[in-house]
Protein backbone atom coordinates (compact mmCIF):
# COMPACT_ATOMS: atom_id res chain seq x y z
CA UNK A 1 0.00 0.00 0.00
CA UNK A 2 0.58 3.80 -0.69
CA UNK A 3 0.01 6.23 1.93
CA UNK A 4 0.73 9.56 0.04
CA UNK A 5 -1.54 12.37 0.79
CA UNK A 6 -3.91 12.60 -2.64
CA UNK A 7 -3.17 16.24 -2.84
CA UNK A 8 1.16 15.13 -3.36
CA UNK A 9 -0.49 12.90 -6.08
CA UNK A 10 -2.15 15.06 -7.62
CA UNK A 11 0.39 17.44 -7.84
CA UNK A 12 3.13 15.10 -8.67
CA UNK A 13 1.16 13.57 -11.94
CA UNK A 14 0.17 17.43 -13.10
CA UNK A 15 3.46 18.99 -12.40
CA UNK A 16 6.69 17.02 -11.27
CA UNK A 17 6.33 14.49 -12.84
CA UNK A 18 4.24 15.34 -16.21
CA UNK A 19 3.04 12.96 -18.53
CA UNK A 20 3.63 14.50 -21.58
CA UNK A 21 6.45 16.22 -20.49
CA UNK A 22 8.88 13.70 -17.85
CA UNK A 23 7.29 10.12 -18.73
CA UNK A 24 6.74 10.86 -22.62
CA UNK A 25 3.03 9.36 -22.46
CA UNK A 26 0.67 10.75 -25.13
CA UNK A 27 3.08 12.16 -27.40
CA UNK A 28 1.01 11.19 -30.55
CA UNK A 29 -1.75 13.56 -29.56
CA UNK A 30 0.55 15.68 -28.11
CA UNK A 31 2.16 15.93 -31.59
CA UNK A 32 -0.65 15.77 -33.77
CA UNK A 33 -3.58 18.01 -31.88
CA UNK A 34 -1.35 20.76 -30.26
CA UNK A 35 -2.04 23.15 -33.36
CA UNK A 36 -4.76 25.05 -31.92
CA UNK A 37 -5.43 26.44 -28.17
CA UNK A 38 -9.26 25.73 -28.59
CA UNK A 39 -8.71 21.89 -29.87
CA UNK A 40 -6.35 21.35 -27.68
CA UNK A 41 -8.17 22.39 -24.90
CA UNK A 42 -10.94 20.06 -25.72
CA UNK A 43 -9.03 16.94 -25.90
CA UNK A 44 -7.24 17.53 -23.09
CA UNK A 45 -10.86 17.51 -21.39
CA UNK A 46 -11.99 14.49 -22.96
CA UNK A 47 -8.63 12.82 -22.31
CA UNK A 48 -8.90 13.75 -18.23
CA UNK A 49 -12.57 11.92 -18.42
CA UNK A 50 -11.34 9.03 -19.69
CA UNK A 51 -8.68 8.82 -17.30
CA UNK A 52 -10.78 8.69 -14.50
CA UNK A 53 -13.54 6.73 -15.88
CA UNK A 54 -10.95 4.01 -16.64
CA UNK A 55 -8.44 4.14 -13.39
CA UNK A 56 -12.03 3.52 -11.52
CA UNK A 57 -12.54 0.86 -13.32
CA UNK A 58 -8.77 -0.39 -13.31
CA UNK A 59 -8.89 -0.33 -9.55
CA UNK A 60 -11.60 -2.34 -9.57
CA UNK A 61 -10.31 -5.18 -11.98
CA UNK A 62 -7.53 -5.18 -9.83
CA UNK A 63 -9.17 -6.40 -6.97
CA UNK A 64 -11.38 -8.96 -9.32
CA UNK A 65 -8.31 -10.40 -10.81
CA UNK A 66 -6.21 -10.22 -7.45
CA UNK A 67 -10.16 -12.46 -6.13
CA UNK A 68 -9.93 -15.00 -9.19
CA UNK A 69 -5.83 -15.09 -8.92
CA UNK A 70 -5.05 -14.09 -12.69
CA UNK A 71 -3.10 -11.37 -12.39
CA UNK A 72 -1.45 -12.57 -15.99
CA UNK A 73 -5.01 -10.73 -17.22
CA UNK A 74 -4.44 -7.72 -16.14
CA UNK A 75 -2.72 -6.35 -19.61
CA UNK A 76 -5.78 -7.96 -21.79
CA UNK A 77 -8.61 -6.82 -19.43
CA UNK A 78 -7.43 -3.04 -19.18
CA UNK A 79 -7.26 -3.32 -22.64
CA UNK A 80 -10.37 -4.30 -23.03
CA UNK A 81 -12.14 -2.26 -20.32
CA UNK A 82 -10.57 1.09 -22.09
CA UNK A 83 -11.99 0.27 -25.49
CA UNK A 84 -15.36 -0.45 -24.11
CA UNK A 85 -15.46 2.77 -22.08
CA UNK A 86 -14.22 4.64 -24.93
CA UNK A 87 -17.52 3.48 -26.90
CA UNK A 88 -19.67 3.81 -23.53
CA UNK A 89 -18.87 7.70 -23.22
CA UNK A 90 -19.07 8.28 -26.94
CA UNK A 91 -22.58 7.14 -27.29
CA UNK A 92 -23.78 8.57 -24.17
CA UNK A 93 -22.10 11.86 -25.32
CA UNK A 94 -24.15 11.56 -28.67
CA UNK A 95 -27.14 10.83 -27.17
CA UNK A 96 -27.24 13.34 -24.57
CA UNK A 97 -25.30 16.44 -26.25
CA UNK A 98 -25.04 16.59 -29.54
CA UNK A 99 -23.09 20.29 -29.23
CA UNK A 100 -20.77 18.13 -26.87
CA UNK A 101 -20.33 15.32 -29.31
CA UNK A 102 -19.63 17.43 -32.50
CA UNK A 103 -17.14 19.43 -30.58
CA UNK A 104 -15.27 16.50 -29.80
CA UNK A 105 -15.62 14.81 -32.80
CA UNK A 106 -12.85 12.62 -33.48
CA UNK A 107 -10.83 13.09 -30.52
CA UNK A 108 -12.49 10.13 -28.29
CA UNK A 109 -12.04 7.48 -30.82
CA UNK A 110 -8.70 8.42 -30.99
CA UNK A 111 -8.31 8.39 -27.13
CA UNK A 112 -8.49 4.34 -27.61
CA UNK A 113 -4.56 4.79 -28.73
CA UNK A 114 -3.83 6.98 -26.34
CA UNK A 115 -1.00 5.32 -23.89
CA UNK A 116 -1.31 7.66 -21.23
CA UNK A 117 -4.99 6.60 -20.31
CA UNK A 118 -3.57 2.77 -20.04
CA UNK A 119 -0.21 4.17 -18.44
CA UNK A 120 -2.58 6.04 -15.89
CA UNK A 121 -4.01 2.51 -15.23
CA UNK A 122 -0.73 0.43 -15.00
CA UNK A 123 1.02 3.25 -12.95
CA UNK A 124 -1.85 3.30 -10.42
CA UNK A 125 -1.91 -0.94 -9.76
CA UNK A 126 2.09 -0.75 -10.00
CA UNK A 127 2.12 1.75 -6.99
CA UNK A 128 -0.53 0.30 -5.02
CA UNK A 129 -2.78 3.47 -4.70
CA UNK A 130 -5.72 3.13 -2.29
CA UNK A 131 -9.27 4.25 -4.29
CA UNK A 132 -8.87 8.36 -3.72
CA UNK A 133 -5.13 8.47 -4.36
CA UNK A 134 -5.85 6.52 -7.74
CA UNK A 135 -8.45 9.36 -8.20
CA UNK A 136 -6.21 12.13 -7.63
CA UNK A 137 -3.33 10.57 -9.86
CA UNK A 138 -6.23 9.90 -13.08
CA UNK A 139 -7.19 14.09 -11.92
CA UNK A 140 -3.54 15.26 -11.98
CA UNK A 141 -2.19 13.39 -15.40
CA UNK A 142 -5.26 14.47 -17.12
CA UNK A 143 -4.77 17.88 -15.86
CA UNK A 144 -0.68 18.01 -16.62
CA UNK A 145 -1.89 16.55 -20.14
CA UNK A 146 -4.27 19.02 -20.46
CA UNK A 147 -1.72 21.82 -19.29
CA UNK A 148 1.49 20.61 -21.79
CA UNK A 149 -0.73 20.60 -24.82
CA UNK A 150 -2.52 23.85 -24.36
CA UNK A 151 1.26 25.25 -23.52
CA UNK A 152 2.14 23.61 -26.29
CA UNK A 153 -0.29 25.12 -28.91
CA UNK A 154 0.00 28.48 -27.37
CA UNK A 155 3.62 28.00 -28.45
CA UNK A 156 3.02 26.93 -32.04
CA UNK A 157 0.22 29.50 -33.27
CA UNK A 158 3.23 31.61 -32.42
CA UNK A 159 5.36 29.92 -34.29
CA UNK A 160 3.35 30.01 -37.17
CA UNK A 161 3.96 33.08 -37.70
CA UNK A 162 8.11 33.07 -37.51
CA UNK A 163 10.52 32.39 -39.96
CA UNK A 164 11.81 28.67 -40.08
CA UNK A 165 14.33 27.38 -42.25
CA UNK A 166 13.01 24.19 -43.89
CA UNK A 167 14.78 21.37 -42.99
CA UNK A 168 13.24 22.43 -39.53
CA UNK A 169 9.58 22.89 -40.31
CA UNK A 170 7.13 20.70 -38.52
CA UNK A 171 7.97 17.83 -36.15
CA UNK A 172 11.82 18.51 -35.96
CA UNK A 173 11.15 22.24 -34.49
CA UNK A 174 8.21 21.14 -32.49
CA UNK A 175 10.41 17.98 -30.70
CA UNK A 176 12.72 20.93 -29.78
CA UNK A 177 9.96 23.47 -28.05
CA UNK A 178 8.94 20.56 -26.39
CA UNK A 179 12.34 19.73 -25.07
CA UNK A 180 12.86 23.35 -23.43
CA UNK A 181 9.22 22.81 -22.61
CA UNK A 182 10.51 19.94 -20.21
CA UNK A 183 13.52 21.46 -19.26
CA UNK A 184 11.05 24.63 -18.00
CA UNK A 185 9.06 21.45 -15.88
CA UNK A 186 11.88 20.19 -14.26
CA UNK A 187 11.73 23.23 -12.00
CA UNK A 188 8.75 21.89 -10.42
CA UNK A 189 11.55 19.07 -9.30
CA UNK A 190 11.74 20.68 -6.14
CA UNK A 191 8.51 20.69 -4.84
CA UNK A 192 9.22 17.91 -3.24
CA UNK A 193 6.35 15.27 -3.29
CA UNK A 194 8.51 12.66 -3.77
CA UNK A 195 6.57 10.45 -1.29
CA UNK A 196 3.79 10.52 -3.95
CA UNK A 197 5.05 7.63 -6.30
CA UNK B 1 7.00 -5.30 -55.03
CA UNK B 2 9.70 -7.68 -54.59
CA UNK B 3 10.04 -9.43 -51.00
CA UNK B 4 13.38 -8.42 -50.60
CA UNK B 5 12.10 -4.53 -50.71
CA UNK B 6 9.11 -5.54 -47.84
CA UNK B 7 12.06 -5.74 -45.19
CA UNK B 8 14.00 -3.64 -46.39
CA UNK B 9 11.82 -0.42 -46.88
CA UNK B 10 11.10 -0.52 -43.19
CA UNK B 11 14.89 0.51 -42.22
CA UNK B 12 15.20 4.24 -44.23
CA UNK B 13 12.81 5.06 -46.30
CA UNK B 14 9.70 4.18 -44.44
CA UNK B 15 10.98 4.06 -40.73
CA UNK B 16 8.67 4.54 -38.51
CA UNK B 17 10.48 6.47 -36.21
CA UNK B 18 12.50 9.00 -38.48
CA UNK B 19 9.95 9.01 -41.61
CA UNK B 20 6.72 7.88 -40.21
CA UNK B 21 7.00 9.37 -36.25
CA UNK B 22 5.13 6.60 -35.24
CA UNK B 23 5.74 4.91 -31.91
CA UNK B 24 6.54 8.41 -30.35
CA UNK B 25 6.36 7.16 -26.56
CA UNK B 26 8.67 4.05 -26.62
CA UNK B 27 11.06 6.20 -28.41
CA UNK B 28 11.67 9.10 -26.00
CA UNK B 29 11.08 7.17 -22.93
CA UNK B 30 13.02 4.33 -22.60
CA UNK B 31 16.74 5.67 -24.54
CA UNK B 32 18.27 7.12 -21.87
CA UNK B 33 20.84 4.40 -22.76
CA UNK B 34 21.66 2.18 -25.86
CA UNK B 35 21.05 -0.85 -24.42
CA UNK B 36 17.84 -0.10 -23.15
CA UNK B 37 17.10 1.51 -26.78
CA UNK B 38 18.42 -1.84 -28.34
CA UNK B 39 16.06 -4.05 -25.96
CA UNK B 40 13.01 -1.98 -26.44
CA UNK B 41 13.48 -2.10 -30.13
CA UNK B 42 13.85 -6.06 -29.90
CA UNK B 43 10.75 -6.54 -27.94
CA UNK B 44 8.70 -4.39 -30.24
CA UNK B 45 10.27 -5.60 -33.35
CA UNK B 46 9.40 -9.56 -31.44
CA UNK B 47 5.47 -8.31 -31.28
CA UNK B 48 4.90 -6.79 -34.89
CA UNK B 49 6.10 -9.73 -36.43
CA UNK B 50 4.64 -11.88 -34.64
CA UNK B 51 1.12 -10.06 -34.82
CA UNK B 52 2.08 -9.82 -38.32
CA UNK B 53 1.48 -13.60 -38.58
CA UNK B 54 -1.55 -13.54 -36.82
CA UNK B 55 -3.67 -10.40 -38.37
CA UNK B 56 -2.40 -11.86 -41.88
CA UNK B 57 -3.27 -15.28 -41.45
CA UNK B 58 -6.93 -14.33 -39.83
CA UNK B 59 -7.90 -11.19 -42.41
CA UNK B 60 -10.30 -13.49 -44.04
CA UNK B 61 -11.83 -14.89 -41.06
CA UNK B 62 -11.93 -11.99 -38.68
CA UNK B 63 -15.02 -9.60 -39.68
CA UNK B 64 -14.01 -6.09 -41.01
CA UNK B 65 -16.52 -4.71 -37.78
CA UNK B 66 -14.59 -6.13 -35.36
CA UNK B 67 -10.91 -6.28 -36.74
CA UNK B 68 -9.40 -3.81 -34.39
CA UNK B 69 -10.88 -4.75 -31.50
CA UNK B 70 -9.38 -8.61 -32.25
CA UNK B 71 -6.14 -7.32 -33.45
CA UNK B 72 -5.99 -5.60 -29.85
CA UNK B 73 -6.77 -8.34 -28.15
CA UNK B 74 -3.92 -10.56 -30.09
CA UNK B 75 -1.36 -7.52 -29.61
CA UNK B 76 -2.28 -7.15 -25.63
CA UNK B 77 -1.82 -11.28 -25.08
CA UNK B 78 1.44 -11.26 -27.28
CA UNK B 79 2.82 -8.32 -25.09
CA UNK B 80 1.77 -9.77 -21.84
CA UNK B 81 4.18 -12.69 -23.26
CA UNK B 82 7.02 -10.64 -24.15
CA UNK B 83 6.58 -8.88 -20.81
CA UNK B 84 6.84 -12.24 -18.74
CA UNK B 85 9.60 -13.47 -21.20
CA UNK B 86 11.70 -10.79 -20.79
CA UNK B 87 10.97 -10.84 -16.44
CA UNK B 88 12.03 -14.53 -16.94
CA UNK B 89 15.27 -14.07 -19.39
CA UNK B 90 16.26 -10.90 -18.21
CA UNK B 91 15.04 -9.39 -14.98
CA UNK B 92 17.36 -6.47 -15.00
CA UNK B 93 16.21 -5.20 -18.47
CA UNK B 94 12.85 -5.57 -17.37
CA UNK B 95 13.10 -3.63 -14.07
CA UNK B 96 14.58 -0.78 -16.13
CA UNK B 97 11.93 -0.40 -18.85
CA UNK B 98 9.19 -1.05 -16.68
CA UNK B 99 5.44 -0.35 -17.40
CA UNK B 100 6.73 0.73 -21.05
CA UNK B 101 7.00 -3.06 -22.11
CA UNK B 102 2.84 -3.49 -21.14
CA UNK B 103 2.64 -0.02 -23.41
CA UNK B 104 4.22 -1.88 -26.13
CA UNK B 105 0.19 -2.50 -26.90
CA UNK B 106 -1.21 0.95 -27.47
CA UNK B 107 2.11 1.47 -29.48
CA UNK B 108 0.36 3.07 -32.90
CA UNK B 109 3.00 1.57 -35.13
CA UNK B 110 1.67 -1.90 -34.25
CA UNK B 111 -1.60 -1.32 -34.95
CA UNK B 112 -0.89 0.78 -37.65
CA UNK B 113 1.15 -2.11 -40.04
CA UNK B 114 -1.65 -4.03 -38.81
CA UNK B 115 -4.24 -1.69 -40.63
CA UNK B 116 -2.25 -0.50 -43.56
CA UNK B 117 -0.49 -3.60 -44.35
CA UNK B 118 -0.98 -7.32 -42.91
CA UNK B 119 -4.40 -7.28 -42.87
CA UNK B 120 -3.90 -6.78 -46.71
CA UNK B 121 -1.12 -9.06 -47.72
CA UNK B 122 0.08 -12.80 -47.45
CA UNK B 123 1.55 -14.50 -44.39
CA UNK B 124 5.27 -14.06 -45.60
CA UNK B 125 5.25 -10.31 -46.62
CA UNK B 126 3.39 -9.25 -43.58
CA UNK B 127 6.18 -11.20 -41.24
CA UNK B 128 9.09 -9.64 -43.45
CA UNK B 129 7.36 -6.31 -42.90
CA UNK B 130 6.33 -6.67 -39.47
CA UNK B 131 10.42 -8.07 -39.42
CA UNK B 132 11.81 -4.57 -41.72
CA UNK B 133 9.54 -2.19 -39.53
CA UNK B 134 10.95 -3.58 -35.99
CA UNK B 135 14.28 -3.76 -37.33
CA UNK B 136 13.85 0.08 -38.59
CA UNK B 137 12.83 0.94 -34.94
CA UNK B 138 15.32 -0.80 -33.04
CA UNK B 139 18.19 1.07 -35.32
CA UNK B 140 16.06 4.40 -34.48
CA UNK B 141 15.84 3.56 -30.87
CA UNK B 142 19.59 2.66 -30.90
CA UNK B 143 20.68 5.88 -32.44
CA UNK B 144 18.84 7.89 -30.11
CA UNK B 145 19.98 5.58 -27.14
CA UNK B 146 23.65 6.01 -28.37
CA UNK B 147 23.58 9.93 -28.60
CA UNK B 148 21.83 9.92 -25.49
CA UNK B 149 24.13 7.62 -23.19
CA UNK B 150 27.77 8.77 -25.09
CA UNK B 151 27.15 12.50 -24.22
CA UNK B 152 25.02 11.94 -21.16
CA UNK B 153 27.47 9.06 -18.94
CA UNK B 154 30.38 9.01 -21.16
CA UNK B 155 29.64 5.30 -22.08
CA UNK B 156 28.43 3.03 -25.24
CA UNK B 157 26.98 -0.68 -24.22
CA UNK B 158 28.22 0.55 -20.41
CA UNK B 159 31.81 0.46 -21.86
CA UNK B 160 33.54 3.91 -20.75
CA UNK B 161 34.04 6.27 -24.60
CA UNK B 162 34.59 9.53 -23.36
CA UNK B 163 37.76 10.68 -21.74
CA UNK B 164 37.10 11.67 -17.83
CA UNK B 165 38.17 15.30 -18.35
CA UNK B 166 34.69 15.55 -20.97
CA UNK B 167 31.90 17.40 -18.84
CA UNK B 168 28.68 15.01 -19.09
CA UNK B 169 25.75 16.66 -20.14
CA UNK B 170 23.46 15.83 -17.64
CA UNK B 171 20.47 16.89 -19.62
CA UNK B 172 20.78 14.41 -22.08
CA UNK B 173 19.57 11.90 -19.40
CA UNK B 174 16.60 13.71 -18.17
CA UNK B 175 13.46 13.45 -20.34
CA UNK B 176 14.30 17.27 -22.16
CA UNK B 177 17.50 14.94 -23.49
CA UNK B 178 15.30 12.91 -25.36
CA UNK B 179 13.13 15.24 -27.54
CA UNK B 180 16.07 17.41 -28.24
CA UNK B 181 18.21 14.01 -29.13
CA UNK B 182 15.66 13.29 -31.57
CA UNK B 183 14.96 16.46 -32.62
CA UNK B 184 18.34 16.29 -33.98
CA UNK B 185 17.98 13.05 -35.94
CA UNK B 186 14.97 14.32 -37.35
CA UNK B 187 16.62 17.28 -38.72
CA UNK B 188 19.79 15.28 -39.94
CA UNK B 189 17.59 12.99 -41.75
CA UNK B 190 15.56 16.00 -43.40
CA UNK B 191 18.62 17.42 -44.84
CA UNK B 192 20.06 14.28 -46.04
CA UNK B 193 16.96 13.70 -47.79
CA UNK B 194 16.21 16.94 -48.89
CA UNK B 195 20.41 17.61 -50.54
CA UNK B 196 19.36 13.93 -51.94
CA UNK B 197 16.55 14.55 -54.19
CA UNK B 198 17.86 18.62 -54.47
CA UNK B 199 17.77 18.24 -58.30
CA UNK B 200 13.86 16.90 -58.49
CA UNK B 201 12.27 18.71 -55.94
CA UNK B 202 13.92 21.87 -54.81
CA UNK B 203 10.62 22.85 -52.23
CA UNK B 204 10.43 19.14 -51.18
CA UNK B 205 10.72 18.02 -47.40
CA UNK B 206 11.69 14.90 -46.52
CA UNK B 207 7.86 14.19 -45.16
Amino acid sequence: MNDAAPFEVLVDAALVNNFVLAYFLGICPFLGVSGRVATATRMGAAVTFVMLLSASAAHGLDLLLAAIGAPYLRLVSYVVVIAALVQLVEMFVRATSPALFRALGIFLPLITTNCAILAVALFQSQRGYGFVQCLAFAAGAGLGFTLALVLMAGLRERLELSSVPDVARGAALTLVLAGILSMAFMGFGGLGVEGAR
Amino acid sequence: MSSGDDFVKGLWRENPVLAMLLGMCPTLAVTNSAANGLAMGLATAGVLAVSGLFVSATRRVVPRAVRVATWILVIATLVTAVDYLLQAAAPDVHRRLGAFVSLIVVNCLILGRAEAFASRNAVPAAVLDGAGMGAGFTLALLAIGSVREVLGSGTWFGLAVLPDGFARFAVMLLPAGGFLTLAAWLLAVNALRTRRRAGTAPEGLAR
